[in-house]
């Protein structure tokens, strides 16, 4: 049987870990390399670096940290922020990621999409969808959460898809950093619009939200930075919870 | 020892690579490349492959003489040869992804989509999934029954002769996932990202 994944997420800024609350009001917290081997070793079932600011500055020391990290955690690396073009997902790739997650590019040129996963294919590629609620729907934002698209997010959802998207790692923009618990409506509608798996993320404080994602949104795999780096669950604790909650994970 | 890992175009092999270096630290050479006299005279090969059936068969094909290269290898000389992924998939005679393209035939079979059952399983497969282990294969030295390891694909090698299949694994169906044929060996998983247990096959590769 397919076990749900469960993905710590580090958010990286010019080499260093970070998380922020609602993307700003950033901490510094540690060693992006270390933390993956620690989240490895604990039993995650992928990992996720997302490098926030790379929209905005030099975002070379990604790819030293992707290169260092891939040689020493042996389970699937996702990295995402600031990946624009074709070129610069091949860049990634060969410094050792095994999937690229594409988030302001695939809304501005979704050609990029098209185009990468037929090159690489979709099993290296994941949109990543920023939504926030607007009355009775959700919108797109990019750069980050800092623009408005205005672009509905169930249809790009679908669009995705069909322009070979192996995967969506769909964000509430509205819960991120809140740990009040993911937008479930959000996550389910998603999935079941799609047939492609969906990682739900953005908003997790507590356990029982990652049940929610999975039991409740629907979601393939959860992915969750702030419960795990601040060390208030491991993911091995996390792992546990869900398996006694009938959820099936790789123990 | 040399352990050749053939670069052929075929998408992203870092990880690959990575996790064999890792095993073999300085105790088996690893190579990455299509040269084919490096291919001939080594002593083990490993054929990756992401992408789509086609695109991986056409890369091999572009690059002049590496078919007869690896047939020479693994039929003729009988080398131990493992294929991942795609890599496994095109043992096959043929494969459906994209439109059809022959394989290299060396296990008779096809290579079609997963059956979703009307959506009821998202493609692709991804993630961790327990392998049923049917037969006593020598990469599976030491690997428990039900141990998970990673999958990502959509597409499923259907062998015709079923005694060459090693491990299956459940989703939507009993899909192949592991084939042993004297010295041809092939996983539809990841070894290379599925952590300690993976790493475990592929030293048991390294070891034949």
């Amino acid at each position: 049987m397919l076990k749900n994944r469960i993905i710590p997420c580090l958010d990286v800024k010019n080499g260093r870990v970070v998380k922020g609350i609602n993307f700003v009001d950033l901490k510094d917290a540690g060693d992006p390399v270390e933390q993956a081997k620690i989240y490895s070793d604990g039993g995650a079932d992928e990992i996720c670096f997302l490098d926030i600011t790379a929209s905005n500055e030099n975002r070379d020391t990604i790819y030293d940290v992707v290169e260092k990290t891939s040689k020493k955690c042996f389970v699937p690396l996702t990295v995402g922020g600031g990946v624009r073009s074709v070129e610069d997902i091949n860049k990634l790739l060969n410094c050792g990621a095994d999937k690229v997650s594409i988030n302001t590019a695939a809304v501005q040129n979704p050609e990029v999409v098209v185009e990468s996963s037929k090159k690489f294919g979709s099993q290296c590629i994941v949109v990543a969808i920023d939504a926030k609620k607007n009355a009775n729907k959700w919108e797109i934002f990019t750069h980050g959460g800092r623009n408005n698209t205005g672009i509905d997010a169930i249809e790009f959802a679908k669009k995705m898809e069909v322009s070979g998207a192996g995967e969506l790692l769909v964000t509430s923009m509205d819960r991120d950093g809140t740990q009040a618990g993911y937008d479930i409506e959000l996550m389910s509608k998603i999935s079941s619009k799609v047939n492609i798996p969906v990682i739900a993320s953005g908003g997790v404080g507590n356990l029982n939200h990652l049940v929610d994602g999975i039991k409740l949104g629907n979601a393939s795999a959860v992915l969750a930075a702030s419960i795990f780096h601040y060390g208030k669950y491991s993911v091995k604790e996390a792992k546990e919870y869900l398996d006694s909650k009938g959820i099936p994970v790789r123990i | 020892m040399n352990v050749t890992i053939v670069d052929y175009n075929s998408g992203n092999i870092s990880s690959v690579i990575n996790s064999f270096k890792e095993v073999a630290k300085d105790k088996v050479n690893i190579d990455v490349t299509s040269d084919l006299n490096k291919i001939k005279s080594s002593d083990k090969v490993v054929l990756p492959g992401q992408g789509s059936f086609k695109s991986c068969v056409d890369a091999l094909n572009n690059i002049s003489g590496l078919v007869d290269t690896l047939n020479e290898f693994a039929i003729n000389n009988k080398k131990p040869l493992l294929g991942i992924c795609v890599g496994l998939q095109m043992f096959a005679d043929v494969g459906f992804e994209e439109t059809e393209t022959k394989g290299l035939s060396w296990i008779s079979g096809k290579v079609s989509k997963i059956d979703n059952q009307n959506g009821k399983y998202k493609l692709p497969h991804i993630g961790w999934n327990e392998i049923n282990i049917t037969k006593d294969s020598k990469i599976f030295k030491g690997i428990k029954n039900k141990s998970h390891m990673y999958f990502v694909h959509s597409y499923e090698f259907v062998p015709e002769d079923k005694n060459v299949i090693s491990a299956t694994t459940d989703y939507s169906s009993n899909i192949v996932c592991s084939v042993e044929k004297g010295n041809i060996f092939g996983t539809q998983f990841h070894p290379e990202k599925s952590d300690k247990i993976g790493l475990k096959i592929i030293n048991n590769f390294i070891s034949l």
